[in-house]
């Protein structure tokens, strides 16, 4: 029997997933993050990027987050999510078009609050693409 | 007495407002689920939330973050979430009580008070009151969303952080149960201390990158959060209220149709045997 650990992805609109996992991989604003169980207690923030679990019977299951925070304690993971989706659920053309909609936005040069807006939604459309990405490969 | 032709007017216009009590109990049912849905589904997030924030101000960081200091409170700031629209009963209303009286209680205390008004209702009525109106925000639907919140909730955390307030407190109606919605005060700012969790005595998190960073994203999304959880209930409360006012709009209505038929039947009855009492007598008289 290997040892688990607890982890909650919650976000403002419900619940996400709850339920043991033998790691976890989280995009902490510091670069990605795997944890194990009994790490120590960890408090960071999230970039947009995705979540992936692993059950304890084996696999993996990938959630999008669009930022948000993360804390852990020795056996228990809450993600804290501020826009989170089950990964299926995203749309890949809403995504491509967000993504056009920001790079031309950056090509505009408008005011810095526009680039800096045009800037994070290009880094979250890149990062929901990814995970479509991942998605598309695991179905083969 | 009346007559007839005063009394059937007054039936027929107490059935066109029937007819408008009665879709709009029928609009707020069908609303209620799918808001009492919405509210559940916010529950987790706060909750969690709520369980982090405790391990936080248990932990023993080097840094102190302003909102968990506690300070002496000279002016406070309430953030009232209130419907939109009205004919919720008594809804609004207990919850405007609530803070009055909150407000008082300061006052006696010697802090002043400001506002931050979410919901129309509101506005409408503290702007009659002279208390400072900081920050307001209006229109959110049935569907509030967190973006919608953030701007009014962000006054207030700069006030605090500014030192225009000392104290944060949230006001709104708390779902009990169809038929009770009850106003709640609650303090938000600075975070006030859980009970004791089986942790151990000494410990802190580590912080990446830094406490100072962190904590204010944290403790930001924390107010956020209770704010939105507030706005959401607020909303099932609000269809709740309609509901059961609308109802017995409607069973009212249809009493007072029922007393005035009776009396519009005598008066008919009455004016029948006027008549034929005239007949008869003027034929008796040819």
């Amino acid at each position: 029997m290997t040892d688990t650990i607890q982890v909650d992805i919650v976000s403002a609109e419900g619940e996400i997933f709850s339920g043991p996992a033998r790691m976890v991989f989280v995009p902490a604003s510091q670069g990605e993050i795997g944890i194990l169980p009994r790490h120590a207690p960890l408090l960071t923030m999230l970039k947009p990027g995705e979540v992936r679990v692993q059950p304890p019977e084996g696999g993996e299951q990938p959630f999008y987050v669009g930022g948000g925070a993360l804390e852990v304690q020795p056996h228990r993971v809450t993600v804290l999510a501020d826009t989170a989706l089950r990964a299926r659920d995203i749309d890949e053309a809403a995504a491509q078009a967000a993504k056009q909609r920001a790079e031309e936005t950056l090509r505009s040069k408008s005011d810095k609050i526009d680039q800096a807006k045009a800037l994070a939604e290009l880094e979250r459309a890149v990062a929901l693409l990814k995970v479509v990405e991942r998605l598309r490969k695991i179905r083969g | 007495m009346p007559g007839t032709k005063e009394i059937r007017a007054k039936i027929a216009s107490i059935k066109k407002i029937q007819k408008i009590t009665k879709a709009m109990q029928m609009v707020a049912t069908s609303k209620m689920r799918r808001t009492q849905e919405r509210m559940r589904a916010a529950r987790p997030y706060a909750e969690k939330m709520r369980s982090v924030i405790g391990n936080l101000t248990e932990a023993n960081p080097d840094y102190r973050h302003a909102f968990l200091e506690e300070r002496a409170p000279k002016a406070v700031g309430l953030i009232v979430v209130s419907t939109d629209r009205g004919f919720a009963g008594g809804l609004n209303v207990n919850l405007f009580k609530q803070v009055l009286h909150t407000v008082r209680d300061w006052q006696q205390r010697g802090a002043e008070a400001s506002l931050c008004l979410i919901g129309a209702k509101g506005v409408g009525f503290f702007r009659r009151l002279r208390l400072p109106i900081v920050a307001q925000q209006t229109h959110l639907g049935d569907r509030p969303h967190v973006n919608d919140l953030i701007g009014s909730v962000k006054v207030m955390l700069d006030a605090y952080h500014e030192g225009r307030i000392d104290r944060l407190l949230l006001l709104h109606n708390r779902f009990v149960s169809t038929m009770s919605q009850k106003p709640e005060v609650k303090q938000l700012l600075p975070v006030p201390a859980s009970e004791r969790s089986g942790l151990p005595e000494h410990w802190d998190y580590i912080y990446e990158p830094e406490a100072s960073a962190i904590l204010d994203g944290l403790l930001m999304r924390f107010i956020e959060s209770q704010v939105y959880q507030a706005a959401v209930e607020n909303v099932a409360c609000e269809m709740v209220a309609r509901m059961v006012a609308m109802k017995s709009a409607t069973d009212n209505a249809g009493g007072l149709i029922e007393d005035l038929q009776l009396v519009y039947n005598k008066a008919r009855q009455a004016a029948i045997t006027k008549e034929l009492a005239e007949i008869v007598s003027g034929a008796a008289a040819v």
